[in-house]
């Protein structure tokens, strides 16, 4: 995989699959982590790694591979299952997520197991680390990308603009952020789109909560592409299941502009699986026995 | 070892520093947060400009793209005003440096009251206890310009995190060129059996004139100089406890957190004796380094006297 190897749309959509089961499986088995965020950017990890980006399983450390840090460090399901995928963790240590002893704490952590670029799981983190991982390679004048996972919460810290201003200014062209842009965040709905009867809801400047519970309008990020290209980002908006769109987004943004691009990848969190999807509960939450069996059969497996 | 030659302030020296170790063949960088004057990280900016990352007033971005920097190899220098880093950025230095142990070196300078007519907002006093609450992280507190050259040496050869506090004014310079600063050592400045006074930063020159104070009155007291908190010379501490029976701290920062918490945790578990403290307990004000310096009363004469009171505290 030391070169983006020719892979059909076909086996990545099979590779989602299997990246989607281990998802529910690693959190079903320790009934704890954070399935929905990880569903929903289960296509844009594997276009990365299994269409876009030259890295090799067998040299983690090698220093002209291109970088993925993944900010949204709570979605290590969908991380350590597409690192399984592609060669970096045996299938089985999956199943060993979030318990004592194993490598695959229950956020991200540097190099452990190799492979992951970056410890996270504090939001706001992840751009300023792939800044500093591009500036590297061009002050070394390697010809890598650095590419970097942000959730919604994420763009609503503060070091993330940060590093947007600092990028920009830096003419970062090695670097591409990609928006994981579900609308759901730990509370509630980000925005007013994405729960139901989004468009009924009253015009209320402030979050408030919902009869069952959720928080509305926890922060709105609209219009995200202007705040990116006032910071002086390419900005690039497609559907975030879509291979084709993300492929295309990511093929355009390899290209060195000058500047740093940004594509924002509009996702359903919880992408798969009908009683998480759009549903903020499952941010954080595992699926039961029994909506795991529901699940999976869901997602086309017999079990 | 001990002289006293002159002035300089301990931030003068780390661009040239880095500079000098960057012509070695280290492979330096350097990210500022426009305070590189005031720190002297323009030096470095000026002979390594492709090595010198200006990224605005945005001190947790400048802990992360240091991060990201020590991942692709680079020895990551960054700095700014202690009050700013890690006043604003402790979390990023937890989880970009301290957990991965990435090879990031904050030199903090403007730490502790002696910052001066600036006032209480820009006097850290709580920088040492957030470094030091974080175990991986090497924490230093130079007592002159020489001292302080040796400090950020020994933090681009040493990988790993590294936390090297420097203050503003000119202090005098107690060190001669022969001087070898040693990562975890606490060197004897001066020999003493009744009680030793361990100082750092500019106090270790107010414990030496305390010593001489104290001889006068027939006191023989010990000085070390605890630069280096961690590590710590914990065999120097444990034989100063055991060998005078009486301990003093004496540091520009808050007692609790700094190397007063630091010498009573350790001697409370392995071998109490009674310990004075010299330091700060409230926050700071405007004035000038020296007035502030009497007003808190970081003195010889405090030390002394809390060397007085710790002797007469000793048991038999």
């Amino acid at each position: 995989m030391t070169q983006a190897a020719a892979v059909t749309n076909e086996e990545l959509t099979e590779i989602a699959r299997r990246v989607r089961r281990n998802i529910l499986r690693m959190t079903q088995q320790v009934n704890s982590g954070h399935p929905g965020g990880s569903l929903s950017a289960v296509e844009i990890l594997a276009t990365l790694y299994f269409r876009i980006m030259r890295h090799d399983p067998q040299n983690p450390a090698w220093p002209d591979r291109d970088r993925f840090v993944m900010s949204k460090g709570h979605a290590t399901p969908l991380l350590y299952a597409t690192l399984s995928e592609a060669g970096y963790i045996p299938e089985e240590e999956l199943m060993t997520f979030r318990r004592l002893g194993s490598r695959l704490q229950g956020h991200t952590v540097m190099n452990n197991p190799p492979g992951i670029e970056m410890s996270a799981g504090a939001l706001g983190m992840g751009l300023s680390f792939a800044l500093g991982a591009a500036l590297a390679g061009r002050l070394d004048k390697r010809d890598y990308h650095v590419y970097c996972l942000l959730s919604d919460g994420d763009c609503q810290e503060g070091q993330t603009w940060e590093a947007a201003m600092a990028a920009g200014h830096h003419a970062a062209g090695n670097l591409i952020a990609i928006v994981d842009r579900n609308h759901i965040q730990n509370d509630g709905y980000s925005d007013y789109q994405r729960f139901e009867d989004g468009d009924q809801a009253p015009d209320r400047p402030g979050g408030w909560v919902m009869p069952d519970g959720h928080t509305a309008n926890i922060m709105n990020l609209e219009p995200l592409e202007d705040k990116w290209e006032a910071f002086g980002w390419a900005t690039m908006r497609v559907k975030g299941h879509d291979f084709d769109a993300i492929t295309s987004a990511l093929e355009a943004a390899r290209e060195d502009m000058g500047q740093p691009s940004v594509i924002i990848c509009e996702t359903t969190k919880g992408k798969g699986v009908s009683f998480m999807e759009n549903n903020p509960d499952y941010h954080g939450k595992a699926p039961s026995a029994e909506q795991l069996v529901q699940a999976l059969s869901e997602l086309g497996f017999e079990e | 070892m001990v002289q006293v030659s002159g002035e300089k302030a301990t931030r003068e020296v780390f661009g040239p520093t880095l500079v000098k170790l960057c012509r070695e063949g280290l492979d330096i960088v350097c990210v500022d947060a426009d305070l590189g004057y005031s720190t002297s990280a323009v030096k470095f900016g000026q002979e390594f400009p492709e090595r010198f990352f200006a990224i605005g007033v945005a001190e947790q971005n400048m802990i992360g793209v240091a991060a990201g920097l020590a991942s692709c190899g680079k020895v990551a220098f960054c700095s700014s005003f202690a009050v700013f880093a890690p006043g604003h950025c402790f979390d990023q230095l937890r989880m970009a440096v301290a957990q991965p142990k990435t090879n990031v070196k904050l030199f903090a300078s403007h730490a502790g009251v002696v910052t001066g007519e600036d006032g209480a907002s820009a006097e850290a006093l709580e920088d040492l206890a957030l470094m030091l609450s974080m175990p991986t992280f090497n924490v230093l507190f130079p007592a002159d310009a020489v001292e302080c050259e040796g400090a950020i040496e020994a933090a681009a050869r040493n990988d790993g995190p590294f936390y090297i506090r420097a203050l503003r004014p000119k202090t005098p310079i107690i060190f001669d060129e022969s001087y070898r600063f040693e990562l975890g050592k606490w060197p004897q400045l001066r020999e003493g059996s009744d009680v030793t006074l361990i100082a750092c930063g500019e106090l270790v020159k107010a414990a030496l004139e305390a010593a001489e104070k104290l001889a006068g009155e027939g006191v023989s007291a010990r000085v070390l100089n605890a630069s280096s908190l961690r590590p710590f010379d914990k065999d120097a501490l444990i034989a100063a406890a055991r060998e005078t029976g009486a301990l003093v701290t004496a540091e520009d920062h808050f007692i609790h957190g700094g190397l007063g918490g630091l010498v009573a945790e350790t001697v409370a578990a392995e071998h109490p004796v009674p310990v004075g403290y010299v330091g700060m307990e409230r926050y700071g004000t405007s004035g000038t380094w020296e007035q502030l310096l009497d007003y808190f009363e970081l003195t010889p004469e405090a030390i002394a006297r809390a060397a007085r009171d710790a002797i007469a505290r000793k048991s038999g």
